[in-house]
């Protein structure tokens, strides 16, 4: 097995990890954690594909994995402010079944 | 193709700019950079459509760098269609919400920058011709959506959005590891590229399985709806009529786009007969839920889940043309008419203080246009003649007759009847006299305004059938 090789799959393991904990994890923040794992499976798997080929490197895979770096920061930033005012709005910090779904009125 | 005017970057631009203008500006500039932009965009979307009608797809290099560093811009027929379900829905949203957001600066201050940026989200989907630019626009889109769900506040609308997200941002992670797994096999993001070279094999049944599975999660394709009645229902009205109308089509139109053209050699039959299966349960399960609704939102977004279940049966039936024009014509008829019931059911709420449907009556008198323009809007939900919905129901009734899988006809019709179910007995109550008649408000006109038009467009959508169809054909041969 190549080095590539061995790297990309190690990026579809800890994709896969992370997969498993966005789902199997109830706490918000681990569902986070997680979904940082998945993301970072992908990157490592398109930059040891970008070293395949002898020579330079692929600049294309490079290029989307700092794209999806700063999509990745960006949503986790949202993802954590959003933990935070849910936590403080119902001291909870795992989604749970839900209660029955209440409504009165809107937009005050 | 080359030297064309940049009118598809425009109308990306044009929203984009003013959510940056929302954002530094509070108050009324927001609001007027929001409006102006709402009013210019079908100004330059009119331009492109004449270049595409003109002179057929065209591909837009911004910047004149090109692909693969550069960012090239694809439109054809089908982005053209799409593109105008965005901007007649927008408008209508962005005048309602004008009205609606009178006297409540602190949420108004979160909405039209969300809005604007969700809206370029939007548009750049459309316009993307390879499959990372998709990836980051649907993550544009993706995130102003939640955003736009909590800014509505309180328990239910934070851990409703926060779910959301979760599924969200999921489904576009397994949606990018497709797309690495693209580029490792052929090389290229660029769709046309990927379609000439995938064929049946491993590769590109795991890519396309990755991608499709990532997206059915954001578009809630039965059983992964989960997240989406609570999270449209306890949105604040416009913006619920936007998530339902436009955002989870956005993603059934990568689906949509990725099958047809980049996958179209290279996956087997019983991959669209699979999603077929899950549409009908889409169908079937959400209207039965519906049914069982005690809040009027909730009703609204069962619906959803139930009319996104038609879209998907394309897929069986993708050889036969008018299942193709049916499902187009679905997405485009059930976003003018949920966006319409969403906009309806704010003014019936606001007007009669909750949105219990028992609590309804009295509405029939006060906001009598919006409870008008939900009854017009739920005849195209349950695809009576002479509605959109009509017309969409019916090309894919013929796809599945003339192909010979009458089953998937069976299940139109029987989704028909089931909406039938759940959409009049909103229409009785609110007829209905008694209970709080004398205290149920007025609503500002501007607010029955647009549920209305969007209402009439649904039902003009019917009628005049014959302009989008002449759309999508010479463009996409």
């Amino acid at each position: 097995m190549t080095q590539w090789m061995a790297y990309s799959v190690c990026g579809l393991l800890l994709f896969t990890i992370g997969l498993y904990g966005t789902i199997a994890y109830g706490h918000v923040f681990r569902k986070v954690l997680s979904f940082n794992i998945m993301g970072s499976g992908i990157f490592l798997f398109l930059v040891s594909i970008a070293g395949r080929a002898p020579g330079h490197p692929d600049p294309v895979p490079h290029a989307m994995v700092l794209t999806g770096i700063v999509v990745t920061v960006s949503a986790t930033a949202f993802a954590l402010a959003l933990l935070r005012k849910m936590n403080s709005e119902t001291g909870e910090e795992s989604l749970g079944p839900g209660q029955e779904y209440r409504s009165g009125k809107e937009g005050e | 193709m080359h030297g064309a005017p940049p009118w598809a970057a425009l109308v990306i631009a044009l929203p984009l700019a003013a959510g940056v203008l929302a954002l530094l500006f509070r108050g009324r500039p927001a609001r007027a950079a929001s409006v102006i932009s709402a009013l210019l965009i079908p100004g330059s979307l009119a331009l492109l459509s004449g270049t595409v009608l003109r002179g057929g797809a065209l591909r837009y290099r911004i910047g004149g760098w090109g692909a693969p560093l550069g960012i090239d811009l694809f439109a054809d027929g089908l982005s053209i269609v799409m593109l105008w379900m965005t901007a007649f829905v927008g408008t209508a949203v962005t005048a309602y919400s004008v009205f609606y957001f009178r006297g409540n600066a602190e949420k108004e201050r979160f909405f039209w920058p969300l809005w604007m940026f969700l809206w370029a989200g939007l548009n750049a989907i459309f316009l993307s011709g390879d499959v990372f630019n998709l990836y980051v626009s649907l993550e544009v889109m993706g995130l102003s959506a939640v955003a736009l769900v909590c800014i509505a506040g309180g328990r239910e609308a934070l851990t409703a959005g926060l779910r959301y997200f979760l599924v969200a941002i999921t489904g576009s992670l397994t949606y990018l590891l497709g797309v690495a797994m693209l580029y490792a096999q052929y090389g290229s993001l660029d769709i046309y590229l990927i379609g000439e070279a995938a064929g049946p094999g491993p590769a590109a049944a795991t890519a396309a399985a990755l991608m499709t599975a990532g997206l059915l999660a954001k578009t809630a394709l039965f059983p992964l709806h989960f997240w989406l009645p609570r999270a449209h229902a306890s949105a604040l009205s416009p913006v619920s009529a936007v998530l339902s109308a436009l955002v989870v089509k956005a993603s059934f139109y990568m689906v949509l786009r990725l099958w047809t053209d980049a996958f179209g050699n290279a996956l087997a039959p019983q991959a669209g007969l699979f999603l077929g299966a899950l549409g009908c349960a889409a169908v079937v399960w959400g209207a039965l839920m519906a049914m069982r609704q005690k809040r009027l939102k909730m009703l609204v977004a069962y619906s959803t889940v139930s009319q996104i279940g038609y879209l998907f049966l394309f897929f069986p039936m993708a050889a036969h043309p008018d299942a193709f024009t049916g499902a187009v014509y679905q997405a485009l008829s059930h976003a003018f008419a949920k966006a319409s019931i969403f906009l309806s059911v704010g003014n019936m709420m606001r007007s009669v203080g909750n949105d219990a449907i028992e609590g309804l009556a009295g509405a029939g008198k006060s906001v009598q246009t919006s409870v008008f323009a939900f009854g017009i809007s739920g005849a195209s939900l349950m695809g009576l003649p002479p509605s959109g919905g009509f017309i969409a129901k019916w090309q894919l009734v013929k796809a599945s007759v003339e192909t010979g899988q009458w089953w998937w006809a069976a299940v139109i019709m029987a989704g028909g009847l089931l909406a039938a179910a759940y959409v009049f007995p909103v229409l009785r109550r609110s007829f209905a006299d008694g209970g709080a008649a004398g205290e149920a408000l007025k609503v500002p006109y501007g607010m029955e305004a647009a549920a209305m038009a969007l209402a009439v467009l649904s039902l003009v959508l019917g009628i005049g059938a014959a302009i989008p169809l002449s759309f999508f054909w010479p463009a996409r041969l």
